[in-house]
């Protein structure tokens, strides 16, 4: 069955066979001789406050999960008169179930390479980073054979950046963009306290912007298409479209484009198979969300928001088992160094199996959702603070499944 | 070979990682000679060195073999029978998950998602994905690789 309400969108992987950005593909999916670079060849030339300012008003949010407006983001680091400032491109995807910007990186490098410098451009940085995830070290080669040439048109355009590839080596928590920068200073991935946050202070301590790879596409699109063609997608709330990476049950794995504030029955008409039974949106960080409110749920900023990974499970599965899984995966990410995290995940772990187990009454979870409320508040970072997520949502809708 | 990859990434501490991933890429694994050694020439204690690798589950600080063999092990992975992929795998190369062969040729570890949740099972030969993986497939991998 295919939805009526859903809308596809095309903005980040296609439109380039028909545009001027194909000629910005050299090894991309539009095999071109041209390297032109047109929108970037513009938009160095405008004020880059104008562009600061259209971002803003385009209403881009970041597509990592967290969902902070790109444009004050920029505006934030262009105000500070260090000279020394970094742009960083966060290709640090672990979270399950998602897989969205490894197409992205592998169909359009171009385009996140030009958002980077449209950034550079605009907050005055020469140096720019893509953090590529450990997992995806195999697209290294071609990515730099996109840079090399990308750096060759940046110079024939008599701009001054430069963009270098930098491996992550298996640790999920340095998707928390502190750690990440702790991870390039050739540190652990330790999460920093915020504030400073790292338009003030990041990479090196110097104002750094870092943004999600589909981030920097959705900023080279809207140069493109103008941000009017931009807020006609989405919400009022949720402008543009957002790439998901669906997995699990459904007939038809994959990546796809859609326009954000769709309600989650019809993502589930079009992609589930039948009996789908829950959703885990937003990966083991976000939200599952149970059969009986697929309805009531819109996916985008003024309802679930997420990083883009949508797990769908059929009445075969059992949510028990989904649960563990997400909670072990949480006990090995966990930095360590705080303690709500590393002893709360470790609990969560022991107490859902001594329940299951029957050591425990049942009771015994509405103890356990206590303490992922303390994780959520206490935590010094994202991983911590999201466990609540996963674990309040499977325990409360499938109360049962989690007993018998 | 140290001394080489101080003359490429530099003498600072964001060059730890790098060599660090440098030394595993051609030695699979990170000796405690290797670390003391990149403590002497990045002039830190050789703690701080084993606990950055410590952190950083490809930066191995045990013996592996020649193919790291990394099966994700993601509810999706899971759902789509990764335990018949080890099953496989454990029987092949006649070795448990965690260990690695005689003849160290191969490590079977697991691991956390590796972004292909679209094509469960899954799993990396050093930096190579494999996906879409039956029991058979996978045989007829691990079989190119003892060639």
């Amino acid at each position: 069955m295919s939805s009526q309400n859903l809308k596809k969108t095309d903005v980040i992987f296609g439109l380039c066979h028909t545009t001027d950005v194909e000629h910005m593909l050299p090894g991309g999916v539009c095999k071109t001789n041209e390297e032109k670079f047109v929108v970037l060849k513009e938009v160095i030339k405008k004020d880059p406050q104008e562009i600061i300012n259209e971002i803003i008003d385009s209403g881009l949010k970041g597509r990592g999960g967290a969902g902070f407006p790109t444009g004050l983001k920029w505006k934030f680091a262009s105000l500070s008169p260090e000279p020394e400032k970094y742009v960083i491109c966060n290709a640090d995807e672990g979270e399950p179930g998602t897989f969205k910007d490894r197409d992205i990186l592998l169909k359009v490098p171009a385009k996140v390479f030009a958002g980077m410098t449209m950034c550079a451009y605009c907050i005055k940085a020469k140096n720019g980073y893509l953090y590529l995830r450990g997992e995806y070290k195999f697209m290294v080669p071609e990515l730099r054979k996109v840079l090399d040439s990308f750096h060759e048109t940046i110079k024939k355009l008599g701009y001054d950046f430069h963009i270098d590839i930098l491996l992550g080596s298996g640790a999920y928590v340095c998707g928390e963009e502190t750690a990440l920068m702790e991870s390039m200073e050739g540190h652990r991935g330790e999460a920093r306290n915020k504030p400073p946050f790292p338009t003030v202070e990041g990479f090196r301590n110097k104002p750094t912007v870092i943004n999600n790879v589909e981030t920097f596409v959705n900023v080279t699109m809207i140069q493109k298409f103008g941000v009017e063609e931009f807020k006609k997608l989405g919400t009022q709330d949720s402008r543009g479209s957002k790439v998901f990476s669906v997995s699990g049950d459904t007939p038809k794995p994959g990546v796809y484009e859609l326009e954000l504030g769709m309600k989650l029955s019809d993502f589930v008409d079009e992609y589930g198979d039948g009996d789908t039974k829950a959703v885990q949106v937003g990966g083991a960080s976000g939200f599952c969300v149970p059969r009986k409110k697929f309805n009531d749920t819109i996916i985008g900023f003024e309802g679930i928001p997420t990083g883009g990974s949508m797990m769908l499970f059929n009445s075969s599965r059992s949510m028990y088992n989904v649960l563990t899984n997400y909670l072990e995966f949480f006990a090995e990410e966990s930095c360590g160094q705080c303690t709500p995290c590393r002893v709360g995940c470790q609990q969560l772990i022991r107490g859902v199996r001594a329940v299951k187990c029957g050591l425990r009454s049942p009771d015994y979870l509405d103890d356990l959702l206590k303490l992922t409320a303390s994780m959520k508040l206490t935590a010094k970072c994202g991983l911590g603070q999201s466990v609540a997520n996963s674990f309040s949502s499977i325990v409360s809708n499938f109360k049962e499944e989690m007993i018998y | 070979m140290i001394e080489n990859l101080t003359k490429k990434y530099g003498k600072s501490r964001e060059a730890l990682i790098p060599i660090l991933q440098a030394i595993v890429e051609k030695e699979s694994y990170l000796s405690e000679e290797a670390m003391n050694e990149v403590a002497k020439k990045l002039d830190i204690s050789a703690a701080q060195v084993y606990g950055t690798a410590s952190f950083y589950s490809f930066l191995d600080t045990e013996p592996r073999g020649k193919y790291v063999i990394r099966v994700c092990k993601s509810i999706i992975a899971e759902m789509k029978g990764k335990k018949e992929i080890i099953k496989t795998l454990e029987n092949l190369l006649k070795i448990k998950v965690g260990q690695t062969t005689p003849d160290n040729l191969f490590s079977l570890l697991e691991t956390n998602d590796i972004g292909w949740s679209d094509q469960e099972p899954s799993m990396l030969i050093n930096e190579k994905p494999y996906t879409n993986l039956t029991p058979e497939k996978t045989i007829s991998i691990i079989n190119e690789y003892r060639k």
